[in-house]
């Protein structure tokens, strides 16, 4: 919606989505989106691209983390002049909380560097921009499921003509409410698709998180960059895939074991319950381990709450403790709330420039990301802590959408969409008349927290999938196999035809693959077996290429001047391979330096 | 207490152990295409569900396990997307927010589309009306003058002043468990007057005697009859009713 405001006084823009526009999941966003404001205490944006490029554990494209630093302020201020209602400090101006990873001075203590609407920051965001939708009249296909990116040359066919570019011409879609198949033919089209939480059982992810975006653009053969890494949110309300915020602790809120230790001091010393995510996720599953679980079962840790003065709770966390006592029926005033990491976000994505603005074309070379397509938002700064996000995702959504507005007024020329064929081939596919098997099979190869090839923030709960010869589990194989079009019955209702329930396969098989082969321990990426960071064989960005069979192995061509066969691991499905391949570290003014908090 | 937190952490290792029980949901279907052509039907499955199960994980199971065709929208799963309202045992209800130990398991839970928007599938309802309401009464901040280089400045009491009405999720319960809009569907609802007040009362805005205008009209904010059917119905929790004669207020005091 960020990037339609921008481009819809300009040039006609569709806003395409599966949902109403206010129900994507970003509303489900409590805590706040930081920028280095300084309205309440010093702070600035070098400090914060420090805190992005540490908490990724150096995996971070630095340019893209100091881009994303200093413009996550504008984006912020943009927000509150659309009207977004922020809290406000004593001055009037947006008040600013603590939350994890973020400090002052390079790691000297927590900084407040969060802006916050009470525990409904992303419920705003999401309402503000939809309220300027409205008042500039943007045009929406709500409740349209896009289907494919149809381009001129099909990349995971391993084809394009010396010289050529790629470019994308439109989508797929198919309308939920009439079951019609239709093609939006388009000069520029923007993905922000959301996450893949879907492809685990426990997340705080909505159910419609299932990574279409990064599944459709994989098939026509762009690579996903860092699948591997999947981040586990430290405090999920235990069983239950709902999130209380980080902003909780932010607040004051502290962890505590069985003991009522608060074992985050021994962890990470400086900064303690608000070290970033991935730590604190490690050091919980720790503690379950060692025998200080919480709870009968001893699965659990303890988020408190108690010594904070209820006005304060009802003032800055309404939302989350009406959580706990709705689903658990607990009185957060009085009792800790049973906690446990959940998996909450995709922080790999589907492969984009990173360069900035109109520098990036001479980059798009043959087989480079597709002209006409721009990535998300957050792939620019891979891997930077979530909590980035939001601001982020704003102020480059807006100039991907002023950039399309310039280049489309520049570019006349509508290149010719093969869209019909790919439209029969959608029209002809048969849905499953049960995908929800399948995805149950999926999920379960998937399933807990901790049981997804890596031992990463540990299992606190939950099962373990099959181990394979080093230990680890083996997702690749435990992989539910494809339907083929056709295979299935009719399904019974308008259907979710043909590949819209295989959606989350492909990213398990990405994920799967890309874990099994970065052999060390980095940031949300955690092996019992390599339990130390390689920054000599591993700082490096994991891409990952769909190919058919049929092509040479390990194509150098495949992996757009990107350091190839690095990985040189490849794995068969189907007449496809994943072809693993990778990609330079951008590192400015930042060594890598132990991570420590 | 415990134990329920006990059921929740490991609901697949320890199936067995689970206070779970048997659920029957009798639910209010529309199904054009099937057999039962233009009429609609009441439909009963019985699932087992765990203590703490909703009423969304109950109709997900019918839909994954026994019957496909069942249709239903839903996102978030914790009641902040606004997305599966619908009348539990008569009541406008979220149905992830509704735990089925809360609505009497032991008889039939009955499940029907929200009342006075018109049913596309089941329990699947026409939003373009109630979204149309909302749209006209001018849902966005309105503001003259150049732009401030930083943010507006805003009191802390300035923005307590609307808090309440800006939790909305747009998810239709309370609107359409309103019976003035039952009637004939012409009445902008409480949705939109939420709407309207979130706005009306934001110190930085400068539209409210606009927004005033329009739900003086004759099916606007008049015509509610105070039945706080709408307060009940929010999930949010928002004083529906308080806000609306909030506005009503000000459409005689002219103070904002
Ligand atoms: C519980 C939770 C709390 C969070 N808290 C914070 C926080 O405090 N701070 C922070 O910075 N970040 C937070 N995040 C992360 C942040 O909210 C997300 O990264 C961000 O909102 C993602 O935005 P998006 O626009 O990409 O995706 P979404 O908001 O999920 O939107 C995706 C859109 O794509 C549409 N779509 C998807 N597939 C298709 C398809 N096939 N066809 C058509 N449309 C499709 C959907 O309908 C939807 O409209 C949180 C995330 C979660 C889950
Ligand atoms: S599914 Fe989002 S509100 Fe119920």
């Amino acid at each position: 919606m960020r990037a339609a405001l921008e481009s819809s006084g300009t040039v006609r823009t569709a806003v395409i989505s599966k949902l109403y526009p206010t129900r994507s999941h970003t509303g489900a966003a409590q805590g706040g989106m930081c920028a280095a404001l300084a309205n309440v205490e010093e702070d600035n944006w070098e400090w914060h691209t420090f805190d992005t490029v540490k908490g990724g554990d150096y995996l971070v494209d630095q340019d893209a983390a100091e881009i994303m630093a200093k413009e996550a302020i504008d984006a912020v201020l943009d927000l509150e002049r659309m009207g977004l209602p922020f809290n406000r400090t004593p001055e009037g101006r947006i008040d600013q909380r603590r939350f994890g990873g973020h400090t002052r001075n390079h790691g000297e203590a927590a900084v407040r560097r969060s802006c916050y609407a009470a525990d409904r920051t992303g419920h705003m965001i999401l309402q503000t921009l939809y309220q300027q939708c409205v008042k500039q009249d943007v045009e929406f296909f709500n409740e349209f499921y896009v289907l494919d990116l149809i381009t001129d040359h099909d990349l995971s066919a391993g084809e394009v003509p010396e010289g050529e570019t790629v470019t994308a011409t439109g989508v797929v879609a198919y309308d939920l409410a009439t079951g019609e198949i239709h093609v939006f033919q388009a000069k520029a089209i923007i993905f922000a698709t959301g996450g893949a939480g879907k492809i685990f059982k426990t997340t705080s992810n909505a159910h419609t998180l299932t990574g279409d975006g990064m599944a459709l653009a994989y098939r026509r053969g762009l690579p996903l960059e860092d699948m591997e890494f999947f981040q586990f949110h430290p405090t999920g309300l235990a069983g239950l895939g709902i999130l209380l915020s980080e902003a909780a602790r932010g607040e004051g809120g502290i962890l505590r074991n069985a003991d009522g230790e608060r074992f985050m001091e021994r962890y990470a010393p400086t900064i303690k319950d608000l070290a970033p995510r991935d730590i604190v996720a490690r050091s919980m599953a720790n503690e379950v381990r060692e025998g200080r679980g919480a709870g009968p079962n001893k699965d659990y840790v303890l988020l408190d709450l108690t010594h904070l003065e209820p006005a304060h709770i009802d003032a800055k966390l309404p939302d989350i403790t009406e959580f706990a006592r709705t689903y658990l029926g607990i009185e957060p005033y009085t009792e800790p709330v049973p906690g446990v990491p959940h998996r909450a976000l995709r922080d790999g994505a589907a492969s984009r420039r990173t360069s900035t603005r109109g520098a990036a074309r001479q980059h798009a070379r043959r087989q480079g990301p597709v002209r006409g397509r721009r990535g998300r938002l957050r792939e620019r700064a891979r891997l930077q802590p979530s909590r980035h996000e939001l601001a982020a995702r704003h102020q480059r959504l807006r100039q991907a959408g002023r950039s399309h507005r310039g280049g489309l007024r520049r570019d006349r020329v509508v290149h010719g969409a093969p869209g019909e064929p790919c439209r029969e081939r959608h029209r002809a596919a048969r849905g499953d008349a049960q995908p929800s098997r399948r995805r149950a099979r999926g999920r379960r190869a998937q399933g807990a927290p901790g049981d997804d090839g890596r031992q990463r923030a540990g299992v606190p709960h939950g099962r373990v999938a099959e181990p394979g010869p080093r230990g680890h589990p083996r997702p690749a194989e435990a992989l539910p196999r494809r339907v083929g079009p056709g295979q299935g019955p009719a399904v019974q209702h308008r259907p979710p035809r043909g590949d819209r329930a295989r959606v989350p396969a492909r990213h398990r098989r990405g994920h799967g693959l890309a874990a099994l082969n970065r052999k060390e321990s980095r940031g949300g990426h955690y092996r019992e077996d390599f339990p130390a960071r390689d920054d000599a064989n591993y700082m490096l960005h994991t891409m990952a290429y769909r190919r058919p069979t049929a092509a040479g192995a390990a194509d150098d061509r495949l992996v757009d001047g990107h350091v190839a066969g690095y990985f040189d691991h490849v794995e068969q499905f189907d007449g496809y391979k994943v072809a693993l391949g990778s990609k330079p570290v951008t590192q400015t003014r930042y060594e890598p330096m132990e991570r420590k908090y | 207490m415990t134990a329920t937190l006990e059921s929740t952490a490991a609901p697949e290792a320890k199936a067995g152990e689970i206070p779970s029980f048997e659920v029957t949901l009798r639910i209010r279907r529309y199904s054009p295409e099937s057999a039962h052509g233009e009429e609609p039907y009441w439909d009963e499955f019985t699932v087992l569900a765990h203590g703490t199960d909703r009423v969304l994980d109950a109709l997900h199971k019918i839909k994954w396990e026994h019957d496909g065709s069942l249709t239903f929208r839903r996102s978030c799963a914790h009641g902040v997307c606004g997305s599966d309202a619908m009348r539990i045992n008569g009541r406008n209800r979220l149905a992830c927010k509704t735990l089925l130990k809360d609505v009497n398991p032991d008889k039939p839970i009955t499940v029907e589309p929200i009342k006075g928007l018109p049913v596309v599938k089941d329990l699947v309802v026409d939003m373009e009306p109630f979204f149309a309401s909302y749209r006209e009464i001018m849902p966005f901040l309105i503001t003259s003058g150049n732009e401030p280089s930083k943010e507006r400045l805003q009191s802390a009491e300035q923005r307590e002043r609307f808090d309440d009405t800006t939790k909305c999720i747009l998810c239709a319960a309370c609107t359409s468990s309103c019976p003035v809009f039952w009637t004939d569907g012409q009445y902008f609802g409480p949705a939109a007057i939420v709407n309207a007040h979130r706005f009306i009362f934001d110190s930085r805005d400068e539209g409210a005697t606009q927004r005033l205008e329009i739900l003086n009209d004759k099916e606007g904010v008049w015509r509610c009859r105070t039945t706080f059917n709408c307060t009940e119905a929010c999930p949010r929790g928002i004083e529906v009713t308080k806000a609306i004669q909030e506005v009503k207020r000000a459409m005689i005091t002219r103070a904002f």
